[in-house]
C-alpha cells in the first residue's frame, strides 16, 4: 500500500517499527505532491529541500533505534498563517508575500520538538478571512472530490491537502468555522479545540477572542493524537488555559454513546438547509441513537443572531489586529510615497485584497465614534446571550449534534461576488466560536453528485474527550472514511 | 442602514486605507447591505446584559518582570522594508521649516 494512503497512526507504527525511514516517507509524499498538487493547489510554499534535510538528519539520528513520539518523522502541512521559523509565512496576502518569521509559533515548536517533517505551508483565504480559499492572493485551492468546487475555507489548503493525501495531517485555524467547514467540504476530520486549549502564540491574529488552532486529519484517532501534542498551557499566550492535558487516545476506547445525552437544536434544521445535507445528518443522528445515545431536542434560541454578532466582533478585532501592517517593521511597503501617512495608506491599499479591506472597513465603522455602542457594544451583549444558550443546553445534554454547512461545497466563483451570501454559509459553525466551546467535523455521507457532507459535534468547554469519543464511535460504526476522492 | 460614499471615505481614512473610486462604490453598497443585515440585533433585549469580551474566566495573567532571551537586532530587522544603522527607517515625519 502506498505510504501516503496511510493514516498518521498507521504511518507512525510503520516508522516506529523501522519498516520505513523518514527519507522514504518524504520521497513518497513528494512523488504524490508532484502528481496531484498541480490539480489541487493546496500549498502556497513547498519545503522540499528542508523536508528532505530534516528526514535525513532524523534517519541519521535514529540509526538502528526507534523511540516513539507521536509526530516523529510524520509529514505534516501547516496553514500559512502559523509562523514557521525561516519558512515563508504569507497569510495568502501580498502584504506578507516576503515575510520570513524569525521564530516558531508555539504549536510548531512542539511539533519540531518531536522531530516532525514540515512538507509545506497551505493555502487559505487572505488572513483567514473567507469560506472558500478564493480570497487567497495566490489563487484558490480546489476540492479534491471535484476540482470545479471550492475546498471550503479558510483552512481550505490544509483540508484539501489531507483529503488528497498530500500530507499525513495538517494544522488549521478556526475563527468562525475555518477548520470544520473545509474539513466537511473535503470529507476529512477537523477539530476546533476549546478557546484556550491550544496556544495561539505565533498564529497571525485575525480575531483574537475567537481564533483557535486545531488539527485536520484523515480520521478521529489522528485528530486525538495531534491534539495531544499541541494542547496545553503556554506562558507566551496569556489566553492559553493552565489545565492538564488528558490522554486523548484513552477517550477513544469506549466505542459507543452509552450514557451520553445528545442534543439536537431545532434552530439548526430550519430554512436554508439543503435536503441532502439534512438527510445525511438525520441518518447520522439515528446512528448515534443506535450507538446508545439518548437523543433530546434542545433550543439555541439566539442562533439567528449569531452571524450578525460574529461579523461585528470578528471585524472589529480584525480592524485593530491588522493595524500593524503599516509598511514599517515587515511585509510590503509601497514605493514612491509622499510622506508617512501616504505610505501607510498606499501600503495598505496595495497589500490587502478586497475581502480584507471590506472587513477592516466594517470593523472600523463598528468601532468608530457614535457607532460603538450600537454595533460593537450590542454585539458583545448578544454574545453573552449566545453563550448562555449553550450553557443552558449543556446543563441538559453532553454533546450537541448539527450540520457543519448548509450545502455541500459550492462552485468556484459562485458566491465570490456577494459577501453577505458567503457570510450566511457560516451559520452552523460561528456560534461555537462566540461561545468558546470545542467542536469537531466528521464525514457523514455524500451528495448525489459525490460531494462529502459533514457532521458537527459540539462539546462542553475543555471536554474534548467526550467530543472525540462520540466522533470516533460514529466514525467506526459507519464506513464513510473508506471512500477516497478520485482526483481528475 | 445606508452607507454613503462620504461615510466610506471617512472610515477608510480612519483605517488608513487608500481606496479607489470603484472601491468606494462597491463598499458603499456592500457595507450598506451588511449593516442592514446586522440591524436585526436591535430586536434583542440586552438591557442589563454584561458584554462578553472574552470567554475566559481569568482576568489578568502576571509573570515575573525578568529579562528573557529575545530576538537579536539583526533578526528583528531582517524583514524590514527599509533599515538604517540598526533601526527601522521611515519617511520623514517632521517637516523642515
Amino acid at each position: 500500500m502506498s505510504l501516503y494512503k496511510l493514516t498518521l497512526r498507521e504511518l507512525q507504527e510503520k516508522f516506529t517499527k523501522g519498516e520505513v525511514t523518514a527519507c522514504e516517507i518524504v520521497q513518497a509524499y513528494q512523488l504524490r505532491i508532484n502528481q496531484v498538487e498541480p490539480k489541487v493547489r493546496a500549498y502556497i510554499t513547498l519545503t522540499k529541500e528542508s523536508a528532505m534535510a530534516q528526514a535525513e538528519a532524523l534517519d541519521e539520528k535514529l540509526k538502528g533505534w526507534r523511540r516513539t513520539m507521536p509526530l516523529m518523522g510524520m509529514p505534516v502541512a501547516v496553514k500559512d498563517n502559523i509562523c514557521t521559523q525561516n519558512v515563508l509565512t504569507t497569510c495568502a496576502s501580498r502584504m506578507l508575500g516576503n515575510f520570513v518569521p524569525p521564530y516558531d509559533a508555539s504549536v510548531i515548536a512542539r511539533l519540531r520538538g518531536q522531530s516532525y517533517l514540515l512538507l509545506g505551508k497551505t493555502n487559505l483565504d487572505e488572513f483567514a478571512m473567507g469560506s472558500s480559499t478564493e480570497n487567497s492572493a495566490f489563487g484558490p485551492s480546489r476540492n479534491p472530490w471535484n476540482l470545479s468546487r471550492v475546498p471550503g475555507g479558510s483552512s481550505g489548503g490544509s483540508a484539501a491537502a489531507v483529503a488528497a493525501d498530500l500530507c499525513a495531517a495538517a494544522l488549521g485555524s478556526d475563527t468562525g468555522g475555518s477548520i470544520r467547514q473545509p474539513a466537511a467540504c473535503c470529507g476529512v476530520v477537523g477539530l476546533k479545540p476549546t478557546y484556550g486549549r491550544v496556544s495561539r502564540f505565533g498564529l497571525v491574529a485575525f480575531a483574537s477572542s475567537l481564533d483557535q488552532i486545531g488539527p485536520i486529519t484523515k480520521d478521529v484517532a489522528d485528530a486525538a493524537m495531534v491534539l495531544g501534542v499541541i494542547a496545553g498551557h503556554d506562558p507566551l499566550d496569556s489566553t492559553s488555559a493552565n489545565l492538564p492535558v488528558p490522554d486523548y487516545a484513552k477517550a477513544l476506547k469506549k466505542k459507543d454513546f452509552k450514557k451520553l445525552k445528545v442534543g439536537v437544536p431545532r434552530e439548526y434544521f430550519a430554512e436554508g438547509l439543503d435536503p441532502e445535507v439534512e438527510q445525511a445528518v438525520q441518518a447520522a443522528i439515528e446512528e448515534i441513537k443506535q450507538l446508545g445515545a439518548e437523543i433530546k431536542e434542545i433550543a439555541l434560541p439566539r442562533t439567528d443572531a449569531a452571524i450578525a454578532t460574529y461579523y461585528l466582533i470578528a471585524t472589529a478585532e480584525a480592524s485593530s489586529n491588522l493595524a500593524r501592517y503599516d509598511g514599517v517593521k515587515y511585509g510590503l511597503r509601497s514605493k514612491e510615497t509622499a510622506n508617512l501617512l501616504d505610505m501607510y495608506m498606499k501600503t495598505r491599499q496595495e497589500g490587502f485584497g478586497p475581502e480584507v479591506k471590506r472587513r477592516i472597513m466594517l470593523g472600523t465603522y463598528a468601532l468608530s465614534a457614535g457607532y460603538y455602542d450600537a454595533y460593537y457594544g450590542k454585539a458583545q451583549a448578544v454574545r453573552t446571550l449566545i453563550r448562555q444558550d449553550f450553557e443552558a443546553a449543556f446543563r441538559e445534554v453532553d454533546l450537541i449534534v448539527t450540520p457543519v454547512t448548509p450545502t455541500p461545497a459550492f462552485k468556484l466563483g459562485e458566491k465570490s461576488e456577494d459577501p453577505l451570501q458567503m457570510y450566511l454559509s457560516d451559520i452552523y459553525t460561528i456560534s461555537v466560536n462566540l461561545a468558546g466551546n470545542p467542536a469537531i467535523s466528521v464525514p457523514c455521507g455524500f451528495s448525489k453528485t459525490g460531494l462529502p457532507i459533514g457532521l458537527q459535534l459540539i462539546g462542553r468547554p475543555f471536554e474534548e474527550e467526550t467530543l472525540l469519543r462520540g466522533a470516533h464511535a460514529y466514525e467506526q460504526a459507519t464506513g464513510w472514511r473508506a471512500k477516497r476522492p478520485n482526483i481528475r | 442602514m445606508k452607507i454613503t460614499k462620504a461615510d466610506v471615505e471617512h472610515v477608510a481614512k480612519l483605517a488608513r486605507l487608500e481606496i479607489t473610486e470603484a472601491e468606494q462604490d462597491a463598499f458603499s453598497k456592500q457595507l450598506s447591505a451588511i449593516l442592514t443585515y446586522v440591524e436585526q440585533l436591535k430586536t434583542l433585549d440586552t438591557a442589563g446584559v454584561e458584554p462578553t469580551a472574552t470567554v475566559l474566566e481569568q482576568t489578568n495573567v502576571f509573570r515575573e518582570d525578568k529579562a528573557r532571551p529575545s530576538l537579536s537586532v539583526e533578526k528583528a530587522l531582517a524583514n524590514a522594508p527599509e533599515r538604517e544603522d540598526g533601526h527601522f527607517a521611515v519617511p520623514k515625519i517632521i517637516e523642515e521649516r
